[in-house]
């Protein structure tokens, strides 16, 4: 059985579409000081840290060595980690490996992004395979637009449905959270008006570029206890990739990657009716068409049922399952830092310091990660050393 | 040393950096792109164990991961899985430059295929586009060796 480890600290920048008042460093240095401060730590605690962002953004090689002026590794052990769009969520799961093995009391994990540094879609097109796919898959947005083409198709969802999710993650950013980079509250004719960029995806539809920066501290079970009583634990952690051939994730409408990943971690944490045992998630939702075609895979509803668990409202601050309190990835997407924003604002939510995005006693959170050609992870967070 | 607003005044440096590629098709890419230029065939792989046809043909099945070895070709005609109208502009990877749009990538599978592959069509009205509807490949005249050039696009298959 796995060591319990818990997340004991969280920091972030306050994300913005284009950031040149500091470097990656400057910015790094940031997000790991407030997430030191949340858990009153200091640099000489920290046994490992874990890094994480995609290369082709900042074009810098070894940013494991190249962050060390920003992120404290000086002299400690640093692990890079890149997964593409799962970036963020794989660094938390290697910062949750590393402290569960054993080895490491504290580890520090740090997601960053400074976007605006290049071309984004071109940089994503690359992970492509260049011979067979690359030409027409226009980074994430082609690839999202086309699979809820499929899903449309095979359900009967529609663009309106879609609308529902952008709106929601909007306007939670708008009211809830002050590290966002969109804050608009914006509304369904907005988005329905706003102008196709890759059909049916519209402008308010998918996620804007960030530059931020993420850090949470994880610690073993022992040491947690020493830093906080009221750590998150994590329960339960899933991952899933599939083929470099995107043509078939997108022929299929469903999401299999989430599925199975889901089920890996649900099992582990003693999840057995999502819907009911979790009080709030933070999810990846890097198109407000993938807030309706996903929900299956995470088993929220049934198959082709994401229409239905949006339109009643449920997901909503407020309804019985609130997803992304914090905006999420429609409001904020510092790419390498999103997934890890979404493992620590889970983790806020179940210590009670979200704050204004805070649901109220909420003690069982998922958070995701969604990547590339279609692979996905999880995590399972609870303020409970365990589920009974 | 500078005071005042010009001292923080933040500054960035710009690189245009050229950097080309080639990539290695490999064994099994360099039979399915010679086939097309040579002889106007898309051709698969058959899993020995499954049997499934992946198109293009690659190194061992997902599901059994076992070597795969028994070429055979599959129909230029497909089915619409799915597509979308790209319509933003971004950097063309192939060129660097910019990239061409409106664009609709059309994802098919290919009678005979039991997997999926990527391309455009030639029509860019979403309205005129439904998935399931059946589509045909249209080659190019002067073939290269590129998959993306050889099979110039697919147009859909009118009376359906």
């Amino acid at each position: 059985m796995k060591m319990l480890v818990g997340i004991v600290g969280v920091g972030q920048t306050h994300h913005r579409s284009k950031n040149t008042d500091c470097n990656g460093q400057e910015l790094i240095s940031i997000a790991v000081k407030r997430a030191l401060e949340s858990a009153e730590l200091t640099m000489a605690d920290i046994d490992a840290i874990v890094i994480g962002n995609m290369d082709h953004f900042e074009s810098i090689n070894y940013v494991d060595m190249w962050s060390v002026d920003g992120s404290g590794g000086y002299m400690k052990p640093i692990m890079k980690v890149t997964t593409g769009g799962t970036t963020g969520s794989a660094i938390g799961h290697a910062g949750f490996y590393h402290a569960a093995s054993g080895l490491f009391d504290t580890v520090l994990v740090i997601g960053w992004e400074q976007n605006s540094e290049s071309d984004t879609t071109a940089a994503i097109s690359t992970c492509f395979d260049p011979i067979t796919e690359r030409e027409y898959s226009a980074g994430a947005i082609g690839p999202l637009a086309a699979h809820y083409i499929a899903y449309m198709t095979k359900y009967g969802a529609t663009e309106a449905d879609a609308a529902l999710v952008s709106v929601r993650d909007h306007n939670n950013a708008a009211l809830y959270n002050g590290y966002a980079h969109l804050r608009q509250t914006i509304t369904v004719e907005d988005v329905m008006k706003s102008a196709y960029i890759s059909y049916p995806i519209k402008l308010l539809d998918i996620c804007p570029r960030s530059d931020g920066a993420c850090a949470v501290i994880f610690a073993s079970e022992r040491k947690a206890k020493k830093i906080t009583d009221r750590p998150a634990w994590i329960l339960g952690v899933g991952d899933c990739h599939i083929l470099v051939h995107l043509a078939d994730g997108i022929g299929l409408a469903n999401l299999p990657s989430l599925e199975i990943a889901a089920r890996q971690a649900y099992e582990m944490a003693g999840i057995t009716d999502p819907f009911n045992q979790i009080d709030v998630a933070e999810l990846y939702i890097p198109a407000s068409t993938a807030g309706v075609s996903w929900m299956e895979a995470l088993g929220l509803c049934e198959e082709g049922g994401g229409p239905r668990l949006v339109r009643s409202g449920v997901t909503n601050m407020g309804g019985k399952l609130p997803i992304n309190p914090s905006g999420g990835v429609l409001a904020t997407n510092p790419i390498g830092a999103t997934g890890l924003l979404r493992i620590g604002e889970a983790a806020l939510q179940v210590m009670g310091k979200a704050e204004k995005k805070q649901v109220e006693g909420a003690k069982v959170a998922v958070a995701t990660g969604f990547g590339g050609c279609f692979w996905s992870d999880i995590t399972v967070l609870s303020s409970l050393p365990r589920l009974d | 040393m500078e005071q005042g607003k010009e001292a923080v005044k933040p500054l960035s440096v710009r690189y245009i950096a050229d950097m080309p590629y080639n990539y290695h098709a490999g064994y099994y890419y360099s039979r399915f792109l010679r086939e097309l230029r040579d002889n106007k065939r898309i051709i698969g792989v058959k899993c020995p164990k499954c049997r499934k046809i992946y198109v293009p043909p690659r190194i061992v099945c997902r599901d059994c991961f076992v070597k795969m070895e028994e070429f055979v070709p599959v129909s230029d005609k497909g089915t619409l899985l799915a597509f979308t109208v790209t319509n933003f502009l971004y950097t063309d990877t192939t060129t660097g430059g910019p990239k061409k749009i409106p664009f609709t990538a059309a994802f098919i599978k290919l009678d005979g295929a039991d997997s999926n592959i990527v391309h455009c069509l030639d029509e860019t009205d979403e309205k005129k586009i439904k998935a399931g509807m059946r589509l045909q490949a249209v080659f190019s005249d002067n073939r290269t060796g590129d998959y993306f050039h050889d099979i110039d696009h697919f147009r859909i298959i009118k009376g359906m």
